[in-house]
């Protein structure tokens, strides 16, 4: 199994904190991992993406132009790397925002209104969890066991306490993630 | 079962000084290197093994504190990027002069002058040819995963004790950037004052009456004097040469081609050669794991079976002189590189070598 994700959106969305709880679930089951944030004054305000690589042999290279799956979460990310995803890929998006949508053929699309579901879930932090189970809906390459696991490692224990409620987020983003392009 | 952690290069190179017996780290904030020392005050070591984390007032203040704790006979280290490792280039020829050991991470962006952030190999000069003045080397190793960041603390301590010398770690953006599964080794106590006091003879641990005061100095103002220590540590560098070259092949046992390159570009570059092995094309990757002392031999060993070479680097071509120095003509060396901090992907960098074997 090797599966290479982008996942981009804006600072603050928690891009990042969701590559980095992906990535931690895929060592939890002994996988290899990499994490490769675009670092930079374009994290403050701006778009932040970052590349995840979860494998069962050793990874060669970082730095990728294509990917398994791209996870998108602004315009700016979807016109970058809509085409970017391989032939028979994903990509996930999240509508919210988007006035131009993807438009491929060649490739699984799924949206999660994501903004929408966390706010109903009086939990807008919640936003990447409603994401990451969208995700893992689609191509479930870890278990929601090892996901809480990854959790558990990647948050610091005085907010352990809200797990359950990251849980609930992607329980939520399973069911409500629907099918647009279909291949 | 040993302990997977998943972090940054720079984290890992932040929890092995403390792991592995580190007694200082003096350092200056800089990206892409800052969670270095983010992660040693967070940790708090000096709770725990005793290590000494300070922040000095500049680039140039930290290197001069390795000095004072490498001339006690400690493990010291610090972390900058390209601009303070400038800053820093005094205290290497001093250290280097003195034969003082101490770990220096370089963690490279794109130059010159202040330049970007994103990840840069333009350093490679000024980390392997001498970045201050006199005639110097430094093993300079140069790790391309998290893990390896972790291990090279540990081996660069080893080797700067081993040849009383400056060890440089040239990491880049995208190692120090890059989060990874990180394997934690057996602690490794700091050493003893008494340890230190029985082991480095040479040491100012404090003068007592059964001997000689030490005197730590670069200074020899006597020329026969002065020759004599440029020879021994001459002979130093031989002896690096000969026993300390470190590198790895990879599918170059039948390769016609052979792609030369480190740190993130020899991550980028396998994936390359995985991409030529699919259109029968083939190339090989050699990672040179220590850029000084240069893997010379090894090239020398398999000009023989290629065609070409060709030096892969996030840089306007500086590793590449040393490939040619090794090659010597026999065959065509060739060069692909960017700048600016933007890094290849492996697809581009198979194009650049298509193009060039054509």
């Amino acid at each position: 199994m090797k599966e290479e994700i982008i996942i981009a959106g804006f600072g603050g969305q928690g891009v990042l904190s969701m590559g980095k709880i992906l990535a931690y679930s895929g060592i939890m089951q002994n996988q290899e991992v990499t994490w490769m944030p675009s670092y930079g004054p374009e994290m403050r305000g701006g778009t932040a993406n970052v590349t995840v690589i979860l494998s069962d042999k050793k990874i060669s290279s970082p730095i990728l132009s294509n990917f398994d799956t791209a996870i998108i979460l602004n315009q700016q990310s979807l016109d970058k790397f809509e085409n970017q995803v391989k032939p028979g890929g994903l990509l996930i998006y999240d509508p919210n925002g988007i006035t131009r949508h993807p438009v491929r053929k060649d490739i699984r699309i799924c949206t999660i209104e994501a903004v929408d579901i966390s706010a109903e879930l009086g939990n807008s932090k919640a936003y990447n969890m409603v994401v990451l189970g969208a995700f893992l809906k689609k191509k479930p390459i870890v278990s929601l066991e090892n996901v809480i696991k990854g959790l558990k490692k990647s948050i610091p224990e005085r907010h352990h306490s809200l797990i359950p409620m990251n849980e609930k987020a992607i329980s939520v983003g399973m069911e409500k993630v629907k099918d647009i392009n279909t291949i | 079962m040993a302990e997977h952690i998943l972090m940054k290069g720079n984290e890992a190179i932040a929890i092995s000084a403390i792991r592995n017996g580190c007694d200082g780290y003096f350092g200056y904030p800089i990206t892409p290197q800052s969670e270095v020392m983010e992660t040693l005050m967070e940790e708090k070591p000096w709770e725990t093994t005793g290590m000494v984390v300070l922040q000095a007032e500049s680039e140039t203040s930290s290197i001069n504190m390795l000095y004072g704790g490498a001339s006690c006979g400690k493990k010291v280290m610090t972390s900058s990027s390209s601009p303070g490792l400038s800053l820093m280039c005094e205290g290497l020829s001093y250290l280097a002069g003195a034969e003082l050991p101490c770990v220096v991470v370089n963690v490279v962006r794109g130059g010159p002058g202040l330049g970007t952030i994103q990840p840069g190999q333009g350093d490679y000069f000024q980390a392997c040819k001498g970045g201050g003045h006199g005639d110097y080397k430094m093993v300079v190793l140069a790790p391309s995963s998290a893990q390896e960041m972790y291990d090279f603390v540990d081996l660069g301590f080893d080797l700067s004790f081993k040849y009383l010398n400056p060890v440089m770690i040239l990491a880049d953006g995208v190692v120090g950037q890059m989060m990874e599964k990180v394997e934690l080794k057996p602690m490794k106590p700091r050493w003893s004052d008494d340890y230190i006091k029985s082991t480095f003879k040479w040491a100012t641990t404090g003068k007592t009456p059964d001997r000689k005061q030490n005197v730590i100095t670069s200074l020899a103002l006597d020329a026969a004097v002065h020759e004599r220590l440029n020879y021994k540590l001459q002979q130093k560098y031989k002896q690096m040469e000969q026993e300390d070259v470190r590198f790895e092949t990879f599918m170059c046992e039948d390769a016609e081609h052979v792609i030369v390159a480190y740190g993130c570009m020899a991550r980028i570059c396998e994936s390359t050669v995985e991409l030529a092995r699919k259109e029968g094309i083939k190339l090989g990757l050699l990672r040179p794991i220590t850029l000084y002392p240069f893997p010379t031999a090894e090239i020398n060993r398999l000009v023989p079976q290629l065609k070409t070479m060709m030096s892969v680097e996030l840089s306007a071509g500086q590793m590449v002189e040393d490939v040619r120095l090794a090659v010597n003509g026999r065959v065509p060396v060739n060069f692909f590189g960017r700048l600016g901090g933007i890094v290849p992907s492996p697809e581009e960098v198979f194009e650049a070598f298509k193009k060039e074997i054509k």
